[in-house]
């Protein structure tokens, strides 16, 4: 059991920037998120479409903003735990208990949800026939390749993901490649490659395809393909994966008796702790009047969260407003020696 | 200012007007319409503000910019006559506009 100040979920810019108060002010935090690197929307959605609202920064990718605010919070050598979900939340006597996807447990008087529009979660094929085969032989993420020496795998998708696994995977196996339309966006390289695969006859490429279902009783047999106008094609394979990209869930969150609404839960503007105790919100996953979902919006609402959080973890001390430029303590927690 | 005609699945209408300027998803999260949920708010970076509009206004809609073509790949069960509607932008001309919301969005 980790025993911490602040729990923060999420681990995009609101959320480290959040750690980064919570630090200048003396308390210790850890952060959760289901992706399996930092930066959130800014590192899953636009690292490197150009930002030009961040105060005093001019331009910025969401990658640059990412690593910018990694650096910042390098002094207080916060704990990240990446690729998992916070699935339960309990209260006991007045700590949170919180569990992770990977049964990770943590105990804190404090949780900052700065969980965006809700974690990450692969896109799955529409045809319900493929929830049966779901993490077996219907697959949205390859953890081992080795699995799928001299099987037939269908590979649906048009972007790298798809591509790149199709070319990995046609050197031990029979891939069959399917995809909704003839263009590829994935790298030219890659849809070079393809296609010379595919006059090699190493790899079959389908396009203007997408899945009707899949087929078999206990074990995956095969998988039907059809056009817009109802043209169709069966096919036998071991394995169907589906490469299209993240989708955002809110998830367990809406199991934790939050106050919650379209997607978003409520909070007070004083210090954005929603209407259970000790726990907080900011960033695009709060709703107040007036609420703007920015980057800088999220900042605030983070500063603001992490004096919310002092009262819950130093009950018998008194917080201290202080400035950067001038306050001892903080020099002393940011490890400038000045 | 547009009529903008907003059929859900399940077949439930929903007319309203839309001002110049805002795109049809604003319309739609504007008026609580049900069935597009515009996740990233607009940046064309997530596909849950997909619609289907039928072949004549298609037709007669700017054209995809580039990008909104690979999002659409993303979409759930996207279609030829498939769009993002976060990219269509409202003008007298799209007066009378219908677009069909998909089953679900993800």
């Amino acid at each position: 059991m980790i025993n911490t100040d602040v729990v923060i979920i999420g681990a995009g810019p609101t959320g480290l920037f959040c750690a980064h108060q919570l630090g200048i002010i003396g308390l210790k935090c850890e952060i959760v998120d289901n992706l399996d690197k930092i930066g959130g929307q800014c590192i899953e959605l636009y690292p490197d479409k150009p930002i030009y609202d961040i105060p005093a920064i001019p331009e910025c990718t969401g990658q640059e903003l990412t690593e910018n605010l990694i650096e910042q919070i390098k002094p207080f050598n916060v704990n990240f735990h990446l690729g998992e979900r916070v699935q339960e939340v309990k209260n006991k006597d007045n700590k949170w208990i919180l569990k992770t996807s990977a049964n990770k447990e943590f105990i804190s008087p404090n949780i900052v949800i700065a969980g965006g529009v809700g974690s990450f979660e692969p896109r799955k094929f529409s045809s319900k026939s493929c929830e049966i085969f779901e993490g077996k032989s219907v697959l949205y993420s390859i953890k081992d390749k080795a699995i799928f020496k001299n099987k037939t795998v269908a590979i649906f998708g048009g972007g790298d993901s798809a591509l790149d696994w199709a070319i990995e995977l046609s050197k031990n196996a029979k891939v069959i490649l399917v995809h909704r339309r003839d263009e590829f966006r994935g790298a030219q390289a890659s849809v070079e490659q393809i296609k010379q695969l595919e006059k090699e006859k190493k790899l079959e490429i389908y396009t203007q395809y997408q899945l009707s279902n899949v087929k078999g009783q206990k074990v995956l047999e095969g998988f039907e393909i059809k056009q817009e106008n109802g043209e169709s094609k069966s096919f036998k394979a071991d394995y169907v994966l589906g490469f299209f990209g993240l989708i955002m869930q809110l998830g367990p969150i809406l199991n934790w008796g939050l106050n919650i609404d379209k997607k978003t839960i409520a909070v007070n503007t004083e210090n954005f702790e929603t209407n259970q105790k000790g726990i907080f919100a900011i960033g695009d996953i709060c709703s107040y009047p007036g609420k703007l979902k920015l980057i800088l919006s999220g900042f605030h609402e983070g500063a603001l969260a992490a004096r919310g959080c002092f009262k819950y973890a130093r009950p018998n001390e008194k917080y201290r407003f202080e400035f950067t430029t001038t306050s001892k303590n903080v020099k002393d927690r940011l490890g400038v020696k000045k | 200012m547009a009529k903008i005609t907003y059929r859900e699945f399940g077949g439930k209408i929903h007319t309203i007007e839309v001002a110049n300027g805002l795109s049809v998803m604003e319309g739609a999260i504007q008026n609580n319409i049900p069935g597009i949920d515009a996740d990233c708010g607009g940046s064309m970076a997530c596909a849950t503000c997909h619609v289907y509009v039928k072949e004549d206004w298609f037709n007669k809609l700017p054209k995809k910019e580039d990008g909104e073509e690979d999002m659409l790949d993303m979409a759930y069960e996207p279609k030829k006559n498939s769009r993002l509607s976060c990219q269509i932008l409202v003008s007298d001309q799209l007066d009378g506009l219908v677009v069909d919301l998909p089953e679900k969005q993800a």
